[in-house]
């Protein structure tokens, strides 16, 4: 190669770099997971499915028996029937979960252990029964690996991951006006589908089975009328999903036929039970608690800061990489005291919970 | 020392302004904007000018900016006016068509599609009095009108996505979106929603030409490249008169694959592969929704998509058993 054509060969090995500057470089792991030729196979960085490390019980679990909560503690409403021991024990970890900087006094007035009067005591007993929930009821979902308030929390008073509707504009107006979508948020995995459909997914607000789009008939019958428009909401969702979980559609579905469940993978079944899960959730147990609390806690439509699927999986298709971490703390697999966060709410601040229509679910 | 010869073109022929044959009685004047550019030169030829624009292609360029203006005034008014997150957001902004509750009305509120028809409206009209001009200015030339027959062939499938497809369906919320990534998020829902656009033959065919129009424009490029050595971009005179050029590049496809297209014949071929590109694909799109709603039961019903066996995993709703 001649002098005169180093800055030729300077340009070639720059733009192949540049070409390459999008790849990821680490190691993967693979794994087919339906018929062969379908694309369906999962490629993932091989540090993605290490165990995270969690952190250990304070102490050792003591053994159960003994006097409960509810009998030697005053004022102790979802916990009752757990043992002192083992009460003491779940606070120590929840400290440590949700509020290591602020300790105890994050939910409690030191000086009395028993007043209601910090809010973030009632949101607490609404988490504890919502972790109950989710470990007892959606076994479908949760497996035997369950969630504890680590599972979204990791240290944080509020998870990371969380998201609250947008902001109500005049629909009449343009001014500010993205017709529910076209911005990037978590909901949509940062595309510009509609955001605000995905919320009334994940709120209960509509039912779960307008997620489906594609027709049962070859040709069009009035049965299906969805629109184009109309089926961007559930393609939002499916990305939020997928993004959510580190995986792509065919993790879940054969391509050939995103509707039919017959050439579907058995992840599909554990996310059709999530969605709901998820519904429930939100509905049941975060939703209700929009009156006690205060405006830095609330999204821009007064809301309060709820779960999406990142707010637990956070990349990864098993959370923590499946670490069963609940094990540690059999409280919170208990089937949840009957306690009803709304009336609760009510009782904490004398105001009548003004946002029935949104509480389309409860638990049962 | 070997040298590449056609990045840029090497010799510029400088020669009086052209100014073009007289034009046909009843024709505006040509705009008499001379210029010459070595620049433009180098990609295609130097002298810039005359333009005619006459009456429909300023009527076109006026629509064609009004469009403009609607679809960027609204996605700027999407982010309250503020230009760096108009910047900063522009391929996420979009001027949505009217939702379904409004059907194929075309009176619906400005902030509610409203604008989305007037920008189509306007881009409309502006496509189609640029196509009078395409069809226009080759008649003044005693051209065939080939460009105009093509340029059609986009046009329809234009209509179809935006119009055509929305009248049958009776619904605005069929058409797709102006924006960047929305436009795209359309594409995507639209072959969800009607169960797997790629067993749509039409869409097959379309893909075909689509694909078969770059192959064309590659093969042809590089064998004119090729023998540029030997005067082989004189490709209007060697149909006639076939110097060695023409015969070096018949000789070479003749050895590489047994067959060649002739200087003239290879441009038929890639204007049928350009032009049924568009004309395939609209009516794979006019179809879809109107005739077949879902393109995988289609499939399966004549023996065109593949069957996999069967997973065994159940519809969950059909089993009842989740608490709510």
């Amino acid at each position: 190669m001649t002098l005169s054509r180093l800055p030729l060969a300077a340009t070639a090995l720059l733009a192949g770099s540049l070409t390459l500057a999008g790849c990821e470089l680490a190691p993967k792991v693979s794994q087919q997971n339906g018929y062969r030729g379908t694309g369906m196979d999962q490629i993932r960085i091989a540090e993605s499915e290490i165990r995270d490390d969690v952190p250990p019980p304070p102490y050792e679990l003591p053994p159960p028996g003994g006097q409960t909560a509810g009998e030697f503690y005053e004022n102790v409403q979802v916990l009752g029937n757990v043992s002192v021991d083992e009460f003491n024990y779940l606070m120590a970890a929840l400290t440590e979960w949700v509020a290591p900087e602020e300790g105890c006094n994050y939910c409690h007035n030191p000086a009395n252990m028993a007043s209601d009067e910090v809010y973030t005591k009632t949101v607490a007993r609404s988490m504890i029964q919502m972790t109950q929930a989710a470990n007892a009821n959606w076994t479908d979902h949760v497996g035997n690996t369950g969630v504890t308030c680590w599972t979204c929390h990791r240290g944080n008073n509020i998870p990371e991951a969380h998201w609250s509707l947008p902001a109500d504009v005049a629909s009449r107006s343009i001014i500010g006006n993205r017709s529910g979508q076209n911005e990037p948020t978590s909901n949509t995995a940062w595309s510009s589908l509609p955001q605000g459909a995905v919320a009334r997914y994940l709120l209960g607000e509509v039912e779960p089975e307008d997620i489906r789009v594609a027709s049962r008939t070859m040709h069009p019958t009035p049965a299906n009328t969805r629109t184009t428009m109309g089926t961007e909401p559930t393609y939002a969702l499916m990305m939020h999903m997928s993004d959510s979980l580190g995986v792509n559609c065919t993790y879940c579905h054969n391509s050939q036929s995103f509707s039919d469940w017959n050439i579907s993978t058995p992840p599909r079944q554990t996310a059709w039970h999530g969605i709901r899960m998820v519904r429930n959730l939100n509905g049941g147990y975060i939703t209700p608690l929009q009156p006690i609390f205060p405006e830095n806690r609330l999204g821009p439509a007064g809301d309060p800061f709820k779960v999406n699927c990142t707010t637990c999986h956070q990349g990864q298709n098993l959370p923590l990489g499946g670490v069963p971490m609940v094990q540690d703390y059999p409280s919170l697999q208990m089937a949840p005291l009957a306690w009803d966060p709304a009336a609760a709410v009510q009782g904490d601040t004398g105001m009548a919970a003004d946002d029935e229509d949104g509480l389309v679910e409860s638990t049962q | 020392m070997p040298r590449y010869q056609n990045i840029f073109t090497q010799v510029q022929l400088v020669a009086p302004d052209e100014g073009g044959i007289a034009l046909p009685h009843g024709d505006e004047p040509r705009i008499p904007l001379f210029s010459r550019s070595n620049v433009m030169g180098r990609l295609g030829q130097g002298q810039l000018g005359p333009i005619y624009l006459g009456w429909s292609g300023i009527a076109s360029l006026i629509l064609g900016f009004l469009a403009f203006e609607i679809i960027g005034l609204n996605m700027l008014a999407s982010v309250n006016w503020d230009p760096i997150q108009f910047v900063r957001q522009l391929p996420w902004l979009a001027l949505e068509p009217p939702g379904p509750e409004y059907g194929f009305s075309p009176f619906v509120p400005l902030a509610e599609g409203g604008w989305w028809i007037l920008a189509g409206f306007c881009l409309t009209a502006s496509i189609l009095l640029w196509w009078v001009r395409t069809w226009r200015r080759a008649k003044a030339l005693g051209m065939g009108t080939h460009v105009a027959w093509a340029f059609a062939c986009a046009i329809w499938l234009y209509l179809v996505l935006g119009f055509i497809r929305p009248l049958f369906m009776g619904s605005w919320a069929e058409a797709v979106p102006f924006g960047i990534f929305p436009h795209l998020d359309w594409t995507a829902a639209f072959s969800i929603r009607y169960g797997n656009l790629f067993y749509n033959p039409f869409h097959c065919l379309s893909i075909v030409f689509l694909y078969g129009s770059t192959l064309l424009f590659a093969m042809h490029g590089a064998t004119i490249l090729a023998v540029g050595r030997y005067g082989g971009e004189r490709e209007i005179e060697q149909i006639t008169d076939r110097g060695t050029a023409a015969e070096r590049a018949g000789l070479f496809w003749r050895w590489t694959m047994g067959f060649n297209a002739t200087m003239e014949s290879v441009h038929r071929w890639a204007w049928w592969f350009a032009v049924l590109t568009t004309l395939t694909g609209g009516i794979g799109i006019l179809l879809t929704g109107t005739v077949v709603d879902n393109w995988y039961l289609w499939a399966q019903e004549h023996g065109y998509a593949p069957s996999y066996p069967a997973s065994g995993i159940a519809d969950p709703a059909g089993l009842g058993s989740i608490v709510e």
